[in-house]
């Protein structure tokens, strides 16, 4: 049962954060609000009036309106053809394109959501296709909009001008229902805020609950927010990296020049806005992507040449940025998973062959050892929500002996307890002598991990600082702002990453 | 029909209003268990009643392309027992001459036991099926084998042709005493079809060539060769002008079980293939690549595995198990190269292995099943006079409800299941 008996109630002009882990049964009860799934018992008021919703159609007719997570737009085409789809107005048997547009204009321009109308949705940033998606909702006029996990895709700045969003919307008299498990930010933009736990309503809180005390709720125990780690002890020189550069897809440098060195037994932190070449760092100390000048060396061994295999099997762990992209294959069950870069090494197999025995085994071993919440190692990570299945790709790389390991975004989808876990286990990888890089968009979390925090901006290593420095020392850093008289520079250097029009 | 029965069963099962609600109060019993999920729609029930449904469109076929039958439907509100019972006739008729050019003729079996007839008669059906099936095992395993690796494998017709083209070479022109002239013929075959994979693998490892377009361009180039490559000197049946090659001697063709059965090691080959296929899917580390690769290609790569050598070898073992498909056929049943020595086996594959769900056993069964067809498609035509194509139209309308697993859903009242996602199997390969 996803949801038992849960009571919600939503004030006109209110944001109603709904607070929960992944598969609490926040989306379930938001699914069978957006008429997607029945509920077995109980009703639905809208307006004080009992409503039964077969389907979306019966939902927005009745005002009610949903983000999905993953954005429902079509990639081919223009912002306003994907807001004219579903209710096409027509003239003389044509499609009324002139007509989409203008109301996509009158929209963007009453809420203050800037869109362009004739942009094909595919080169939009995620940001702005998800302004798409609320104005898509808003053209239908709806009274309650649903938005399910919206801050979970977004950049720093992106959250920051969807909570503007939120605010201008509420003031407008509509309400929204703000499906998330990031505290920070119902703290930020919520009227009152609803918690549930495994299908249950736990509790109602507003606002100034402390953090801590919201955590506690949501996950059922007390959560440490910090993490707690002590001094590291730094050892030998391990990653080396110097004068690298590296090219993104399009042939734009993305790495430009950057020298870097972590040393055994400490946590380097890379810090800064996406897009401004972490990435293309990581992937190119991976061996995934070909670095154009400068070395990168391991123990002094040189991995500029190496294949991503003999790197991995160099002592080298990696948990990708994207984890459904790059860190499992979903169809596979959790004990595939977990030998996906070591399927043919012993014990679990050779060039050949499998040893399904030793491999069922590991995974038994592994699904104990990481706390992955699974109906068996047989099951499809698919089945497993988005914290264990990162729980899957910490085990796999951290069940070998490492030298270096590299964590992107590590709890990038991640609920409370999962990120505790996560954290719990590099820290104990940095004490047992490994050399860790985190990169994180999240600066909480970099501060939070790092001994040292190096911050990137547009593909070079501004400076590299103590978790001390103050936060708006570091977020002026991550502008790109570095003497310290520039704080009267604009603090909108990034604009350049975000291409929105 | 045969749908009244199970059509009527669910209904039955649960409370009158809701048809598609589950029966909760009998859920106990592992007899109304079972029936539950034999009626939810999981793929064995959406196959097995794609198989009904192509039989029953087959029937009003059948009726449709009888003269006979058709005048007693005019008239049909005077006397309409005649329209039903010649329908009922020759319907009845044309399905039991294909059961019995497909598995058995009851006939054979009281002659065997009074003497007049043979053993050989009686397994003569079931050879004849197995005769039509061994190829397109290999075949149907060649492209559900580069399907789970990701790639939509058109080429296995071309892959065929060529294994043919090798195989029999190898079998007319190599002087090789008996046992090691087989192995050496198979070999050759199989080596053919892996050049042919080679080709379209490599293209799309190094330059992202869609292996679509280069297998079926490949095709063509396979059979155009064929055609030049019988009517050259040495390779002609000397004393024949029309294109027909040597015949492949005895020491190289696969043995049969002799007499009018045709079924010969081939099909043994076939199972052993199968059960091979199977064993690389699951039990390798060649196999887990591809199967990686197939479902999460930047996985993989991140995971340290070479898609591209993936693909190339893939390609590779499809090419050569189509190759072998291609040598059974020419050195257990044609015996020499024509024109249409490989017949449709490649084109057929791909229906073999979609009716399969790419599972290697399913495949198997999958080609079985089209073997049968086939093999009573003969027997329907000269005794029943119903043309041999109906047979090629049931095979497409089998595939035409596999692949709107929500048509067959819907005429049945399936229950939804979560393996419903069928049809976009083969769609994934665009």
């Amino acid at each position: 049962m996803a949801n038992d008996h849960i009571d919600l109630t939503v004030e006109p002009g209110e944001v109603h954060a709904l607070l929960g882990e992944n598969g609490a049964g926040k989306s379930t009860l938001m699914n069978q609000l957006y008429g997607l799934l029945q509920p077995d018992e109980g009703e639905i008021l809208v307006d004080g009036e009992a409503r039964t919703f077969r389907s979306p159609r019966d939902a927005i007719a009745a005002g009610i309106g949903m983000v999905h997570q993953h954005f429902m737009l079509v990639p081919v085409f223009t912002v306003a053809e994907n807001i004219a789809l579903g209710a096409e107005k027509t003239r003389a048997g044509f499609l009324d394109r002139r007509r989409a547009r203008r109301e996509v204009l009158e929209v963007s321009a009453r809420y203050g959501l800037p869109v362009d109308p004739d942009a094909v949705v595919e080169n939009l940033p995620v940001g702005a296709q998800q302004r798409v998606e609320i104005v898509k909702a808003l053209t239908r006029d709806v009274d309650l909009l649903i938005l399910d996990e919206p801050t979970a895709v977004l950049t720093p700045q992106e959250t920051e001008e969807l909570l503007a969003v939120m605010r201008g919307l509420c003031d407008a008299g509509k309400s929204i229902v703000f499906i998330t498990h990031k505290l920070k930010e119902v703290k930020a933009i919520a009227d009152r805020i609803t918690v549930i736990r495994r299908g249950q309503t736990v509790g109602t809180a507003s606002p100034d609950t402390p953090e801590d005390e919201l955590a506690a709720l949501m996950v059922g125990r007390a959560v440490t927010l910090e993490v707690s780690k002590e001094h590291a002890k730094p050892g030998r020189e391990v990653l080396t990296i110097a004068g690298l550069c590296v090219d993104d897809d399009r042939g734009v440098r993305a790495v430009d020049g950057v020298d870097l060195e972590i040393r055994a037994g400490e946590v380097l932190g890379i810090a800064g806005v996406q897009g401004n070449g972490q990435t293309e760092l990581v992937e190119a100390v991976m061996g995934l992507r070909e670095a154009l000048t400068g070395t990168i060396k391991v123990d002094n061994e040189d991995l500029t040449g190496m294949t991503t295999k003999q790197i991995l099997r160099s002592g080298i762990g990696y948990v990708p940025e994207d984890r459904s992209l790059d860190g499992v294959v979903k169809e596979f069950s959790v004990a595939e998973n977990l030998v996906l870069d070591q399927y043919d090494r012993p014990p679990y197999g050779n060039a050949f062959r499998l040893n399904p025995a030793a491999i069922d085994a590991a995974a038994r071993e592994r699904v104990e050892q990481f706390d992955i919440r699974t109906s068996s190692p047989g099951s499809a990570v698919s089945t497993l929500s988005g914290g264990n299945q990162q729980k899957v790709v910490v085990a796999r790389e951290m069940s070998r002996p490492l030298r270096l390991f590299i964590a992107a975004q590590p709890t990038r989808g991640v609920d409370v307890g999962s990120i505790e876990f996560i954290h719990g286990r590099i820290v104990h990888e940095r004490d047992v002598g490994t050399a860790v890089l985190v990169v994180s968009s999240e600066l909480d979390e970099v501060v939070a991990l790092a001994d040292r925090i190096a911050v990137m901006y547009r593909g070079r290593i501004l400076a590299i600082v103590p978790p001390t420095t103050p936060r708006e020392e570091l977020g002026l850093l991550m502008a790109g702002i570095t003497g310290p008289n520039a704080a009267s520079v604009a603090p909108a250097a990034g604009s350049e990453d975000k291409g929105t029009k | 029909m045969s749908t009244d029965g199970p059509v009527d069963a669910p209904v039955a099962e649960a409370a009158p209003p809701p048809p598609a609600a589950p029966p909760k109060e009998e859920s106990d019993s592992f007899l109304s268990h079972f029936l539950h999920n034999l009626w939810a729609a999981n793929t064995v029930t959406v196959t097995l009643l794609s198989i009904v449904l192509a039989a029953i469109v087959g029937a009003v076929l059948i009726v449709l392309s009888d003269p006979a039958v058709l005048d007693t439907f005019s008239y049909i509100t005077a006397r309409p027992s005649d329209a039903f019972t010649s329908s009922w006739t020759v319907v009845s008729n044309a399905y039991a001459d294909l059961f019995k050019g497909a598995i058995v003729d009851p006939s054979t079996i009281t002659a065997w036991a009074n003497g007049s007839g043979t053993w050989r008669q009686v397994f003569f059906p079931i050879s004849e099926t197995l005769t039509y099936a061994a190829p397109l095992v290999f075949t149907g395993l060649s492209v559900a084998l580069a399907f789970r690796g990701g790639l939509f494998n058109i080429g296995g017709q071309g892959q065929a042709i060529i294994g043919t083209i090798t195989a029999g070479l190898a079998g007319f022109l190599l002087p090789l005493p008996p046992v090691i002239h087989l192995i050496a013929a198979l070999a050759a075959g199989a080596l053919g079809g892996m050049l042919w994979g080679f080709v379209p693998g490599i293209l799309k490892a190094r330059t992202g060539a869609h292996e679509v377009i280069v297998t079926i361009m490949l095709n063509y180039t396979a059979n155009l060769f064929l055609s030049w490559l019988i009517l050259q000197k040495g390779i002609q049946q000397p004393g024949r002008s029309d294109a027909i090659s040597k015949t492949v001697d005895s020491s190289a063709t696969l043995p049969s079980f002799g007499g009018e059965l045709r079924a010969n090691l081939g099909i043994v080959l076939a199972v052993l293939a199968t059960a091979g296929v199977a064993w690389l899917l699951n039990r390798s580390a060649f196999g887990f690549e591809l199967r990686a690769v197939g479902a999460n290609p930047p996985a993989a790569r991140t995971a340290g595995m070479s898609v591209a050598k993936t693909y190339t070898l893939l390609m590779m073992t499809a090419g050569g198990l189509a190759g072998l498909g291609g040598a059974t056929q020419v050195l257990g049943t044609a015996h020499a190269l024509t024109t249409q020595v490989a017949g449709n086996i490649g084109f057929d594959g791909l229906l073999v292995a979609l009716l399969g769900r790419n599972r290697p056993w399913g495949t198997l069964a999958a080609a079985l099943l089209f073997g049968a067809l086939r093999a009573g498609g003969n027997r329907m035509q000269s005794y029943s006079g119903i043309s041999l194509e109906l047979v090629t139209v049931l095979q497409a309308l089998i595939v035409i409800f596999i692949a709107a697993p929500a048509l067959v859903k819907t005429i049945f009242h399936l229950r939804a299941a979560r393996t419903a996602r069928l049809g976009a199997s083969m769609a994934k390969g665009w």
